[in-house]
Parts: C-alpha cells; structure tokens; sequence
C-alpha cells in the first residue's frame, strides 16, 4: 500500500491549500468591512474555515454554468455573513475579486444579504434567519425524487436554530431520510447580543438533531483537515441527512474579536485592521 | 347571464385539481406540496396518480413554502397548496423572502380563501391576503371568477417561469357565460359587459354579483359596464383608465376594503384620471356566520352593488 503516503500527502497539501484560502477569506471580509464600515465581521471569522473547505474541496460546482442542474447546492442560510460568503464566491471563480470592492455600495450587486438575482452562485435569498434550511430541504427533496446525485450543504448558525421553520424544516428532512443533505451549524455559542446558552439555550444540541432523525457529528469549525473527511464522505440519497456540529469561535483569528459579542457588528478602525492582519499573518507563519 | 342561484354552482377547487393532473400528467415536473391539506386541496387523486409527487410536509407552512423553493431550484414545478389563511399568513415572509424576491418558479395556491371557513371565525378568514400580496413586486396575484377561468389560470401559471398566487375558491359560483373562443390573460381585465353610466370592477366570487346588479340597474335605464379584474398584480390600469372614462367606479371584492382591489383601482384613478370611487368588501374581523351570510350582511350582494352604483351616479349628477 504504497499508495496511502501519496494519499497523505496529497490530503496534506489540500488542507494547506484550505488554511491559505480561509485565510484570503479572512482578509478579504475584513477589508470588506472595514471600507463599508459596516458588516458581520465576528460570523464572518466563524465560518471562514467551512466556506474554503467547501468551495476548494467538496463542492461539485462550474461557474461558468452557474445554473448547472448537477451541481451540489450551497445555501448560505446565515445570510448575514456575506463578508466570508460573497469571498468565497469570488474566490470559486463565480465573479470578479475586484467586486468585493463594492460592498454595500449604492448599486452594488453586494447586498448586505445575498439575492440571487445579482449574483452567480447565490442559490436562494437568505437574510431572514430560519429561512436557508427549508429550502435546502425542498432542493434535497427534489433530489431524492428525481434519484439525483447532487448533493446539499446548509450553513446556519447556531442562534438561528431558536427559529422554528429551522426544526420544521429539521423534523420532514427526517422524516424523508434525505441523505444527500448536510447542514452544517457554526457553533459559536454567541447571537448577535449574548451567549446563545444564556438567551435561549440550544443544548444539548446533538440529542435534538439526533431526536429529529439526523446523524450528528462533531467537530472542531477550524480543523479543515477534519472538516474535510467528514464533507467529503459520500453518502447516498436515501438514509439520515447528516448534521454536523461545528464548534467555532466567533472573530476567530482576530484576538480583538475572538469571542467578543460586541464584534456581531462592526468595523475595524485602520489600526485594529492592520492589527488584524499581523495576526493571521503570524498564523499562516505558523 | 349568470343564471345560478346563490349557493349553488361550482367549488372551483374541482376545476384546479383536474387542471393539475391533466398538467402532471404531460409535465413530469409538476409536483404538489401540502401542509396536511390533501383532503382539503382535493388532492387526493393527485397522491393516488403520482405519489412520488406529492410532498406533504404536515402542519408546517413555513417550511412548506421553502420546500417549494428549493423545488422550484431543483427543477421542478411546484403548486404549494394550503388553506390560503394559513399560507398567506404563516408564511408571509417566506413568500415573501424565498419566493417573491428569490424571484422563483413556485405557484401558491391560496384554496379555500375569502370567507369560505365562515362559521369558523376570522383565524380562517383569508381577507387580508389580497393587500399583503399584491405589495410584493414580481409576484402575479390571481383570483379566478369561476371554474373556466380557474382551469385557464392554474394552466397559463404552469407554463409561465415565475412566481404566482392563485386564490381558488370553494364558494359556489356559477360558470360565467362567455363568448366562443375567449381566453385567460393574466394581467388583462375582461370586460364582461360593456356600459356607460358606471363602472363595476370586481374579482373572484363578486364577479357574477357584479353581473347580476349590471343587469338590474339595466332595468332601471342605468348602463354599467362590468370589468372581471382576475388579476389583482400586476393591475391593468389602461382597463381602469378606461372605465374610469364612465364617470364613477364601484369596487367589490371578498376581502377587507382596505388594500385589496379596491385599493389597486384607487391608485390608478387617483394618478391617471380620477373619478367618484365606492369600494365594495368587508369592514374587518368578521362576526360567526356562514359565507353567504357575512356577504348578505356587508352588502356584497346584487343589490349591495347595485345600491352602490346608484348612489354613485346620484352624487355625479
């Protein structure tokens, strides 16, 4: 088996190849926001390491053909975190880097909320919270009717899943054992003002997906190695949809933001920037 | 010209659930979606014919709309079907966020809408689905008059590539005389009869009303044109412009005063050529009684309507 070195380190470059594009994520929401003075910069650090994940490895997507009825379907339904989202929508080749550069801008196809109808790569409009999952779910059903191969991955947070359309939507996909859906949750215990846990407690959180017919899985939000194996594991169209539990830090890789509420909203001013920035150069050193 | 009595006619639901089949059956895209409401959609049939195509997500009308949408994404082409009082209002943002502005191929259909639960009380009135809907660009809202023209739009709604809401009714309406070879438009009203004294504008269940005060105000020398505004949104405002040209306008529809179509002709008349308006609905919540008598006791009657145009030409005059 002197396949499984090369295999290693074939798994090993990908992941360097993920931390680098997290990285450019990071960079790129944090510009972002601080040009606009407006954003979502803490949920934006959460998940950075999802997207690239996402987008670099396990997504099966063109985007030169956008509408592509085989692609795997991404629905961001933390719509708010468009700083990661529209990064990692430019960075998969879906339009112009140099369109970050709009944000929030009069008439800038970057909304502060994803619509679909400005830009390639947005599969439903989200913003809203509660809103991804249902429709991820009537895209996995369509799936599992048509004997499909796509797949489907949602992105919530975890204060999103005090909606109740979250466990409407949590409890049919159960019930219709679609396997080709995957929900991931950025776990960073914090909503916009506050510890989920202290405003409406989501644990244990695991039982509750469990309970609704899921198979859940654990991980930490930040090991893309790990990240990896569980996303890219096949699975079939038929069988419990796959639930996974990502534990991250909200504002992670910025010391100033990490678990800070407060950065839910917010700008960096010029210094906490370049602060910003020395950082995550120092990580991507390390 | 529409010669049945009160109470009896047609359920319209019958003409949407034959349509659909008759669909599904040439387009294996069409699927149905259900909150519980299999029964109620008269869909069983449907579920029997093409089971696979009948996702019914239980009590859950939040999500039964998302599911739609991400139908409509995975290619198909669904007719999201509940109780008009609970899609429209559980809903609202759903349609709102994932259909409307997503700007998808979903059709919703609002069944038993207007008053049609009467006894059951205002939590099953769907009077206030007009108003909220027709705010939402890009939505086409449609409230067919009778069964001909529920089939025409359940039909032209399948094929066209947007969103659409159809409200069907379950109050008996008699089939509405036609002549040979007309057909449905969305977005164009339909003169059903032509008039000079007044115009009547109306939707849905008020239509063969509205016919029938044309013809009793013909007895009184009093010639009222009578307009079938199927389509709520977008509205035709040529035909309102044009109507307005009769000197004064009555309005009736089943649904509150304040929003509905009533509301659309307004704010035609006010901008393009403005002339005496009275618009024809129910005040608010609504006191227990059974449809037809909460449409006797607000006046969307014949004679309320007929009343209405009199006044009108009187205040003109």
């Amino acid at each position: 088996m002197g396949k499984a070195v090369a295999t290693e380190e074939f798994v090993d470059a990908r992941v360097a190849d993920i931390r680098r594009r997290a990285d450019w994520i990071r960079r790129q929401a944090l510009t972002m926001a601080h040009r606009a003075k407006q954003g979502h910069p803490g949920g934006d650090m959460s998940c950075a390491d999802i997207l690239a994940t996402l987008y670099s490895a396990v997504l099966r997507f063109d985007p030169a053909n956008p509408q592509d009825p085989t692609r795997d379907r991404f629905v961001m339904s933390k719509g708010h975190c468009t700083g990661a989202f529209y990064s990692a929508l430019a960075g998969a080749g879906y339009f112009p880097v140099a369109d970050l550069e709009t944000y929030l801008q009069p008439g800038s196809r970057l909304n502060g909320h994803p619509n679909r109808n400005y830009l390639p790569g947005v599969e439903t409009n989200t913003g809203p919270l509660g809103h991804g999952l249902p429709v991820a779910v009537g895209m996995a059903v369509a799936g599992q009717i048509d004997a499909a191969d796509f797949r489907v991955f949602a992105l919530t947070g975890d204060g999103e899943l005090q909606e109740g359309s979250m466990w409407e939507a949590a409890m049919f996909a159960g019930h219709r054992k679609l396997g080709n859906l995957t929900v991931i949750i950025d776990r960073n215990r914090l909503q916009q003002g506050a510890p989920t846990e202290d405003t409406n407690s989501l644990e244990p959180l695991a039982d509750k997906w469990a309970a609704f017919g899921w198979e859940v899985a654990d991980v930490d939000g930040h090991d893309p190695a790990a990240l990896l194996e569980l996303l890219s594991t096949p699975r079939g169209a038929n069988g419990k949809p796959l639930c996974i539990i990502a534990h991250t830090i909200k504002g992670r890789g910025v010391s100033y933001m990490e678990n800070q509420a407060g950065w839910h909203h917010g700008t960096p001013s010029d210094a906490q920037l370049a602060q910003a920035f020395a950082e995550l150069d120092a990580e991507l050193a390390a | 010209m529409s010669a049945a009595p009160q109470g009896k006619g047609f359920d319209c639901r019958n003409a949407y659930v034959e349509t659909l089949e008759a669909l599904a059956a040439e387009d294996p895209r069409i699927v149905a979606v259900v909150n519980d409401s299999v029964g109620s959609s008269k869909l069983n049939r449907f579920r029997d014919q093409f089971p696979e195509r009948l996702v019914n997500v239980g009590i859950a009308e939040q999500n039964m709309v998302g599911v739609g949408a991400g139908l409509a994404n995975g290619g198909k082409v669904p007719f999201v079907s509940g109780a008009s009082c609970f899609l429209t209002g559980r809903a609202l943002e759903q349609i709102k966020a994932d259909i409307a502005y997503s700007n998808v191929n979903v059709k919703l259909c609002g069944i038993s809408s207007g008053v049609a639960y009467g006894e059951l009380g205002a939590t099953h009135h769907s009077i206030e689905d007009l108003a909220w809907l027709r705010a939402m660009k890009g939505l086409t809202v449609i409230v067919p008059s009778d069964p001909w023209e529920t089939a025409e739009a359940i039909r032209w709604a399948a094929g066209y590539d947007g969103p659409v809401f159809i409200r069907v009714s379950r109050m008996a309406v008699p089939a509405l005389a036609r002549p040979e070879g007309a057909r449905f438009e969305a977005g164009k009203a339909e003169i059903l009869r032509d008039g000079s004294d007044v115009a009547i504008i109306a939707c849905g269940t008020l239509v063969h009303r509205a016919l029938d005060a044309a013809e009793a105000l013909a007895a009184e020398g009093i010639s009222a044109r009578v307009l079938n505004m199927a389509t709520v949104s977008p509205i035709d405002r040529e035909a309102i412009v044009a109507a307005a040209g009769t000197g004064a306008i009555v309005t009736a529809e089943e649904h509150v005063v304040r929003g509905g179509l009533g509301g659309a002709v307004a704010e035609v008349v006010v901008e393009e050529r403005p002339v005496p308006m009275r618009v024809l609905g129910f005040p608010g919540f609504l006191e227990t009684g059974s449809a037809e008598w909460l449409f006797e006791r607000h006046g969307l009657t014949p004679a309320g309507i007929a009343a209405a145009a009199r006044e009108l030409i009187e205040k003109r005059s």
